[in-house]
């Protein structure tokens, strides 16, 4: 489903990337952990060409991109309906209703036409919960509000794969529930998911592996409960050990 | 010289002032002149100048988004023709640019009629002054809001349409708004080049009546109202843009 083949991520002289393989499962969620400035970010915006790979590859579904060599200007696009994204600060369009944002994708990137893309907006958010909040602008609605719209926003491209960054993260605290509660049903519809989180709970209950990263590389990986109860690495132990 | 004409154009202020009390003739002279000329000012006012006013507005915003996208494009020769664009119509007075279209141009041939004449000088200013304004709105706008757009699959275009103009549109909107009451205020340098506006028309019955205060104030009051409904206007739309944003 998802193969990354040694991806290299260079911003001037600093190497954030250094040689990350991985490949997931249709219908797995893994969950990437490790500390600030690790690249878990970078590693994400790889996988869909927010950020262009210094080198190596990136397959989702049937595109796949080489970025060692000249990638073509038209093949990005391609790449990008593939992968749905989830931003920490939602990063919702300001100026469109809860409804116009989750219908924008469909309607310019895919010409759907506006009254199914609508219909289909309208059901997206009524299954993340906010079926009464069609028509409110971003600006009116709540951080959690507002992040379940960014998942319907994403779900609607019918992605391959959902990719998370610290969606939570920018929360209150008596927020984050309803957003970890909306992810975990995607998961179990089988959903492709790759999140980038803190929270440990989610990971453990949800996430079929989950990923160690530090300073650029893949430190660790495996399911939730052999990594959280006896990691292999050093630096995977100390970090945990962090957390609590 | 100078000290004699400066003393016979007070002695022709005060006369006009001391006689039109004095002189029921003269007042009424007055209202005439003031009535008869009301029309052709406010067709010139309308018909012309805010027509060229309008036109040029629209026409310099296009050129101000293609400037300020020239800019931002990071592509050499583009940025470094935009920058000369903005430049050479800074640095430069309108009128002299006004002339140098009408006037000069056809030196080489290129016979421009003075309406056209004056939309493109008008539309020429506008596209340079408001080409910064729109690159700081367009630079305003939050990268995320490209990322979003360009992660569910959007083009450069699609998103700069859907996303980021709009967004930049609406931050523009105030100053943008600022420079068109500016435009119908300089139409009146149309004049220069024939266009029947309303700052021409009025010269016109200036050359006829000899009252150029009473005929020119009458201008000004016209120009006064016309600005004055536009801010009424610009506040209305500055209200309903800041609701939810
Ligand atoms: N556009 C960029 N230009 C230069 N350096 C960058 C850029 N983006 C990220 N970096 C650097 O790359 C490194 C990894 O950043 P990244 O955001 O991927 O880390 P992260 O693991 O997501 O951290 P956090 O947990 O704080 O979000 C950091 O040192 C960061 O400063
Ligand atoms: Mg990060």
């Amino acid at each position: 489903m998802i193969t990354i083949t040694d991806v290299h991520k260079q911003f001037n002289t600093l190497h954030v990337l250094k040689g990350i393989s991985l490949s997931v499962e249709k219908g797995k969620v893994v969950v990437i952990i490790g500390p600030s400035g690790s690249g878990k970010t970078t590693l994400l915006r790889c996988l869909n060409a927010l950020e262009v790979p210094t080198s190596g590859s990136v397959q989702i579904g049937d595109v796949k991109l080489d970025f060692s060599k000249k990638v073509e200007r038209t093949s990005i696009p391609k790449l990008r309906k593939q992968t749905g994204m989830v931003f920490q600060n939602y990063n919702l369009f300001p100026h469109m209703t809860a409804v116009e944002n989750v219908m924008e994708g469909p309607v310019t990137v895919k010409k759907v036409d506006k009254e199914k893309a609508r219909a289909k907006a309208a059901a997206l958010l009524t299954k993340v919960g906010l079926g009464d909040k069609l028509d409110h602008y971003p600006a009116q609605l709540s951080g959690g509000q507002q992040q379940r719209v960014g998942i319907a926003r994403a779900l609607a491209m019918d992605p391959q794969v959902m990719l998370f960054d610290e969606p939570t993260s920018a929360l209150d605290p008596e927020l984050v529930g309803e957003v970890l509660k909306v992810m975990k049903e995607l998961a179990q519809e089988g959903m492709t998911m790759i999140v980038v989180t803190h929270e440990m709970g989610f990971a453990r209950e949800v996430a079929d592996e989950v990923i160690f990263m530090d300073q650029g590389v893949i430190v660790e990986r495996d399911t939730p409960s052999h990594l959280f109860a006896k990691p292999r690495e050093e630096r995977t132990r100390q970090f945990l050990q962090h957390l609590k | 010289m100078v000290p004699s004409q400066k003393y016979q154009r007070n002695g022709l202020v005060q006369m006009s002032l001391s006689s039109l009390f004095e002189n029921p003739e003269r007042l009424n002279r007055w209202i005439d002149i003031a009535q008869s000329s009301f029309l052709p000012l406010l067709k010139g006012a309308l018909l012309y100048s805010l027509t060229i006013a309008i036109a040029s507005f629209f026409i310099g915003l296009i050129i101000a988004v293609l400037t300020a996208l020239a800019r931002l494009s990071g592509i050499k020769p583009l940025i470094a023709f935009a920058r000369f664009y903005v430049s050479i119509i800074r640095g430069t007075p309108l009128l002299v640019q006004l002339f140098i279209i009408f006037y000069g141009l056809p030196s080489i041939g290129l016979m421009i009629d003075p309406i056209p004449s004056a939309i493109i000088g008008f539309s020429l200013s506008v596209g340079a002054y408001s080409s910064e304004v729109v690159r700081a709105a367009i630079l305003s706008i939050h990268k995320g809001q490209w990322e979003a757009a360009y992660s569910m699959g959007m083009t450069y275009w699609q998103a700069l349409r859907r996303v980021v103009l709009p967004q930049a549109a609406r931050v523009s909107i105030p100053p943008l708004s600022n420079s068109f009451i500016s435009l119908v205020k300089d139409t009146s340098l149309a004049s220069v080049v024939l266009v029947p506006e309303m700052f021409r028309k009025a010269q016109e019955v200036v050359a006829a009546t000899y009252e150029p205060l009473l005929v020119y104030a009458e201008a000004a009051l016209i120009y006064w109202v016309i600005c004055f409904i536009l801010s009424i206007i610009q506040d209305r739309i500055e209200n309903k843009l800041d609701r939810y944003v």
